[in-house]
C-alpha cells in the first residue's frame, strides 16, 4: 500500500457563497510526527483539518496524500477525532465495537478491552457513552479512533478544557503513536501543549497560511508578526 | 343517574367476567390494530428513514405530503380503501372488503403516514448529529441506515405506539370497510358507537374501559420508555 506521505496541499482555498473563509494556503508534510496547527479563533483551523480529510470539497487547490485526493480509499486509512465527539447512543463497549466491527479482527473484544484499558476506560465499558464526563468522552472518541488503526490522525483540540489528568492521557497516547510512525495532525489553541508535541507548526490567521515552520524555529523565531503576537500571549484578531 | 350507575355497574361485570362476546371484541381489535402497526411499521420506518438521510430534488414536497398525511380524516381514509377493494375497484377480485385484512389495510394506509413522518424527523436529527462522523468512517449507506435506526430506537417505539394508539382508537374507516359484522368485524370503536345507538350502554361502557386501559398502558409505557432513554442518555 502507498505511503499516505507526502500531504500535500496546493492553493487551498474554501468559500461559501462570497465569504471566503479560507485562501491560497500552500504546505508541504513530508514526514511523521505531529503537525500542530494553531492559530485564533476562526482562523480556519478546524476547517483545514476537515479539507486535509476530505470531509469537505474544496473550493479551489487541491490535497493530495501521498500524490492521492483524500478519496474513500484515503479516508479508510485516517480517522478523525472531533472538537465535541460524536458518540453513538449506546455503551461505551458498543460504541468501539461499532468501528471494531468495520475492521477484519479476528478478536474484537481483546483489542476493544486493550484500547480502552490504554485510555483509562476499561472499568466504563458498560456504561451508557454520553453519560460520560466530558474528559472521558475525548478518551474514548480517541480509543475509538484508535480502533480505526489509522495511518494519520486528525485531533481537533482534543483537550481544550480537559483536566490535567485527561489531557495527560491524550498527550501519552499522542507521543506513542509518534513513536509508532503515525501522522498526527493536530489543532490546539494550547501553546504549551503545542511546545510539548508538535514537530512541526502551521499557523494560520484570518484563513490565510502565515507561517509553516519546525517547531524549535516557530516557537524560537516566528516569522509572521500575527504568530509573534500569538505566541507573547497578544490578543490576535 | 340510576341507570348510569347501573350500566357501569354491568360493565364492570362484564369486564370482570370476562364476557365471551366482550373478549372476542377485543382481541379482534388488538389483533387488527397490532396487524396494522407491525405493517406500517414495516413500511413506515424504512421510508420514513430514507427521507430523513436522502438528499434529492422536490424533497421538500414530499415531506410536506408525508406530514399532510398524519392528518388523514380515518372516513376518508376508509372510503378509499372501500373503493380500491369494492367489486368495481382494482382490488376487488381479492374479496377482501367486509373483512378483517380489509380493516388491517385501511389502519394501515391511516397510520403508515404517522410512522414514516415521525421516523423521517427522529433520523433527520441523527443524520445531522453523525453524518459527519460516518462520513469520516466511510460508512457504507445500509450501514448508516441501520445504526441511525438502532440508535433511535427507544424513539421509534415510541412512533410505533402512537401509531398503535391511533389505529385501536379509530372508528371511520373500520367501520366504512369493515361494516361492523357481529363475530367477523366488530372491533371495540364499531361496537361501541352500535351499542350506544342500540341504546345497550352496558356493552358499550365496558369496552369504552377496555379501550381506556388500553390507551392508558400505552401512555404509560411510552412515558416509562422515554424516562429509561433519558436515564441512559440513549434517547
Amino acid at each position: 500500500m502507498a505511503n499516505l506521505l507526502p500531504l500535500v496541499v496546493r492553493d487551498l482555498g474554501y468559500a461559501v457563497r462570497d465569504t471566503v473563509l479560507l485562501r491560497d494556503v500552500n504546505f508541504t508534510v513530508k514526514s511523521p510526527g505531529v503537525t500542530v496547527v494553531m492559530g485564533p479563533n476562526g482562523a480556519g483551523k478546524s476547517l483545514l483539518l476537515r479539507l486535509l480529510h476530505g470531509l469537505l470539497a474544496p473550493s479551489r487547490g487541491s490535497v493530495t496524500w501521498g500524490g492521492a485526493p483524500p478519496d474513500d480509499a484515503v479516508r479508510r486509512r485516517q480517522a478523525m477525532m472531533a472538537q465535541r465527539p460524536v458518540l453513538l447512543r449506546r455503551s461505551v463497549r458498543a460504541n468501539m465495537d461499532f468501528v471494531l466491527s468495520l475492521r477484519e479482527i479476528e478478536d474484537r473484544r481483546g483489542t476493544c478491552d486493550a484500547l480502552l484499558e490504554r485510555v483509562g476506560l476499561l472499568p466504563f465499558a458498560a456504561r451508557p457513552a454520553r453519560r460520560l464526563s466530558g474528559g472521558e468522552q475525548q478518551r474514548l472518541a480517541l480509543a475509538r479512533a484508535l480502533a480505526q488503526g489509522p495511518e494519520v490522525l486528525f485531533m481537533d483540540e482534543p483537550a481544550s478544557s480537559l483536566d490535567p489528568a485527561s489531557t495527560a492521557t491524550i498527550e501519552s497516547v499522542v507521543r506513542e503513536l509518534k513513536h509508532a510512525g503515525t501522522k498526527v495532525v493536530l489543532v490546539t489553541h494550547d501553546a504549551a501543549q503545542a511546545r510539548r508535541l508538535a514537530e512541526d507548526v502551521v499557523f494560520l490567521h484570518r484563513g490565510t497560511l502565515t507561517e509553516q515552520a519546525s517547531a524549535e524555529r516557530f516557537f524560537e523565531r516566528p516569522s509572521s508578526e500575527a504568530a509573534r503576537q500569538y505566541l507573547a500571549g497578544g490578543l490576535v484578531i | 343517574m340510576q341507570d348510569f350507575a347501573q350500566s357501569f355497574y354491568l360493565a364492570f361485570q362484564l369486564v370482570a367476567s370476562a364476557n365471551p362476546d366482550l373478549v372476542e371484541i377485543v382481541l379482534l381489535s388488538l389483533k387488527v390494530s397490532l396487524s396494522a402497526v407491525f405493517l406500517s411499521v414495516l413500511i413506515g420506518l424504512p421510508l420514513g428513514a430514507a427521507i430523513g438521510v436522502a438528499r434529492f430534488p422536490g424533497r421538500n414536497a414530499v415531506i410536506v405530503l408525508v406530514n399532510s398525511l398524519m392528518g388523514l380524516p380515518p372516513v376518508v381514509v376508509g372510503l378509499l380503501v372501500y373503493l380500491a377493494l369494492s367489486n368495481a375497484g382494482p382490488f376487488g377480485w381479492m374479496r377482501l372488503l367486509y373483512s378483517p385484512a380489509a380493516m388491517i389495510i385501511a389502519q394501515t394506509v391511516l397510520i403508515t403516514p404517522i410512522v414514516a413522518a415521525l421516523t423521517r424527523e427522529i433520523v433527520e436529527q441523527l443524520n445531522d448529529e453523525y453524518a459527519e462522523y460516518f462520513r469520516s468512517l466511510c460508512l457504507p449507506r445500509h450501514r448508516a441506515l441501520a445504526a441511525y435506526l438502532w440508535d433511535a430506537r427507544f424513539n421509534l417505539l415510541t412512533v410505533g405506539l402512537a401509531g398503535f394508539g391511533r389505529a385501536v382508537a379509530e372508528v371511520g374507516a373500520v367501520i366504512v370497510v369493515g361494516g361492523n359484522i357481529d363475530h367477523l368485524t366488530r372491533v371495540m370503536t364499531t361496537a361501541i358507537a352500535l351499542e350506544t345507538s342500540k341504546g345497550d350502554l352496558a356493552l358499550a361502557l365496558a369496552l369504552g374501559l377496555v379501550l381506556m386501559v388500553i390507551a392508558l398502558s400505552v401512555n404509560a409505557l411510552v412515558m416509562m420508555m422515554r424516562g429509561t432513554a433519558t436515564r441512559t442518555a440513549y434517547a
